[in-house]
């Protein structure tokens, strides 16, 4: 044996690299190591991400059908029933929130990148923008609550949007302002090169190439919003209605929300509402995802348009 | 011209020595970025019809001298410019002047290929959406492609990315999407700087057939190239005399001329390769 790695190692006179991997180095021992510890770790972080998705799926999906989304929930002592007014109070406040964050957050976040990177203006608004990220969302709500439910005398749908709209505004403008610093700036300098007007660089080249980011920073803000419970207890409170009634738009009513209904729902002893809980807990995980692979696919269709 | 006419060009060109017509004439007197002043003293026409090439050692100023002629140094904070650039008799430095305007008749290609993250279609219709053409897009664009000689490699996926292209194809979609509004005077800084020996070939043959329809003026380090495709020449070199970096023009003459038999001493030296 030592004597074949002899030769191996001097052929001629010439010596030869030891290539092969051996165990018997004490560097691939580590990096061996380091590889099945980063493995492991990888693994046992997956663990609570895993098994919230298996009980959401197993508790939840017992529940699942048609009737969970047109039907209202049902009173203590009933059973069936199904949360369609949620779901649809959700996507109506989340859209809400949407509505004013993104041209707010997008427009910001041009100012940011684009036009006084450097000014003092921006790195004051920059600096709110990343305190506001780790902003504590009851606090948006009683913000909201003071601004909107006290000013209109009611708990409502806009004003959850508001509260919400609070906690996506500094994600959607930092996320917009990092890539739209990723354009290249060649990519301006041609349009500029072309007789571009700076609003046209940004409107034609900047906004467009950076679309899928400011896409993916959307998304995720939509998905913060839609779990949110805490701002909406004060500004939308909660409805056992339909947003819609008798073909009227109910919008300045207490709105329902999934969020809510969740909390309300997990903390009584009846079990059909428990189980309801369950259900719209997978729901709202499975309305976050579809938001998330729709914005995926249009931010690829964008790029190769 | 397919443009709205906000920068007069019925004004006729001013002629030269050797009855061509000069399109542009620039002249720089003094032009700084902050307090570094970084070309002096130079005077270059540019003539209808032909190729000029700048030639010239690294930081010399060539791409500075270009980019006045257009007027995209204006980006660069600190940039100030004394001295002259007439396009057709009209002084574009003029304060009443829009730079916007003088970029859309003098168009520009860049060292790397730049273009936008659209389709190929896209990228060439662009400037003729900026100029509000509405007619025969389709048509423009096809042509503008056979112009820069890829309309073959890419008429069956022109809704492809323009990104999926390779460098060469990418840089001759940026020829194609410059010659798409039709400029006057192309500008080129090293447009074959990024790409291999083919692909550069095919560019200088572009820009000898481009020329019986545009102006060109075009920076290159190869001096093999200026000789295959400059009528002119225009040799600038450091003044290092004062403490400072400063280019300037030590020649131009026309590309025969000025390889076979330079006036000026470093021009000698330059074009025997003794300094780069
Ligand atoms: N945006 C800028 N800001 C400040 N100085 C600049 C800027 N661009 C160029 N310069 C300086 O001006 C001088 C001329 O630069 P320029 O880019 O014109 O050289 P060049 O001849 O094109 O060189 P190369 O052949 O390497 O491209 C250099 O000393 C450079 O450092
Ligand atoms: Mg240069």
């Amino acid at each position: 044996m030592s004597n074949q790695i002899e030769i191996t190692h001097s052929f001629a006179g010439v010596d030869f690299p030891q290539l092969e991997r051996s165990l018997r180095h004490p560097r691939t021992l580590v990096s061996s190591l380091l590889s099945l510890l980063t493995g492991f770790v990888t693994v046992v972080a997956c663990v609570p991400l895993f098994s919230v998705l298996f009980m959401l799926i197993y508790r939840g999906g017992k529940r699942l059908s048609l009737s969970l989304f047109t039907q209202t929930p049902p009173s203590a002592f009933e059973s069936g029933g199904g949360f369609g007014n949620a779901i649809v109070g959700t996507l109506t406040m989340v859209g809400i929130a949407a509505l004013i964050s993104v041209p707010f957050g997008v427009l910001a976040a041009v100012f940011l990148a684009e036009f006084g990177p450097k000014s003092k203006t921006a790195s004051a608004v920059r600096f709110c923008a990343k305190l506001l990220t780790g902003f504590p969302s009851i606090l948006a709500g009683v913000f909201a609550y003071a601004a909107v439910v006290l000013m209109t005398g009611s708990y409502s749908a806009p004003a959850g949007g508001v509260a919400l709209s609070i906690l996506m505004l500094p994600i959607v403008m930092l996320t917009a302002e990092e890539s739209i610093k990723m354009v290249p700036h060649k990519m301006k300098e041609a349009a500029i090169g072309m007789g571009a007007t700076q609003t046209q660089v940004v409107w034609r080249v900047t906004l467009p190439s950076a679309m899928p980011g400011m896409l993916t920073g959307v998304m995720l803000a939509v998905a913060r919003a839609s779990g949110e419970t805490a701002p909406l207890l004060f500004t939308a409170l909660n409805s056992n209605y339909w947003i819609m009634q008798d073909g009227n738009l109910a919008l300045m009513e207490p709105t329902a929300s999934l969020a809510v209904l969740i909390f309300n729902f997990s903390g009584v002893p009846f079990e059909s509402q428990i189980e309801l809980a369950w259900a719209a807990a997978l729901v709202l995980v499975l309305i976050v995802l579809a938001v998330n692979i729709g914005g995926q696919v249009l931010s690829r269709k964008r790029v190769t348009r | 011209m397919i443009m709205t006419n906000t920068l007069d060009s019925s004004i006729v060109a001013e002629p030269n020595t050797n009855g061509k017509n000069v399109v542009i004439d620039c002249k720089i007197r003094n032009l700084y970025y902050g307090k570094f002043r970084a070309v002096r003293d130079s005077h270059i026409p540019v003539e209808e019809g032909q190729v000029t090439a700048f030639i010239g050692p690294s930081g010399c100023g060539k791409s500075t001298a270009l980019r006045c002629l257009n007027r995209m140094n204006d980006l660069v904070r600190g940039f100030r410019f004394d001295g002259h650039v007439h396009f057709r008799g009209k002084d574009i430095y003029h304060r009443n002047v829009d730079p916007v305007a003088v970029r859309r008749y003098i168009g520009m290609v860049f060292q790397q290929p730049n273009p936008f993250a659209m389709s190929i279609y896209n990228n060439v219709a662009f400037g003729l959406r900026l100029n509000r053409v509405k007619d025969d897009i389709p048509e423009r664009v096809e042509s503008a492609l056979r112009g820069a000689a890829l309309w073959d490699e890419v008429k069956d996926k022109l809704k492809n990315s323009g990104l999926s292209l390779s460098g060469g194809q990418q840089q001759r979609l940026c020829i194609a999407r410059a010659i798409a509004t039709e400029p006057t005077v192309l500008l080129m800084d090293e447009p074959c700087s990024a790409l291999d020996p083919i692909a550069t070939r095919r560019i200088e043959e572009l820009m000898t057939e481009l020329k019986e329809k545009y102006t060109i003026a075009v920076v290159t380090h190869n001096l093999q190239q200026a000789q295959r495709v400059a009528d002119k020449t225009a040799f600038m070199y450091v003044d290092t005399s004062d403490g400072g970096r400063t280019g300037y023009l030590v020649e131009y003459e026309d590309t025969g001329q000025l390889f076979e038999d330079p006036k000026e001493e470093y021009t000698k030296q330059y074009i025997r390769g003794e300094f780069s």
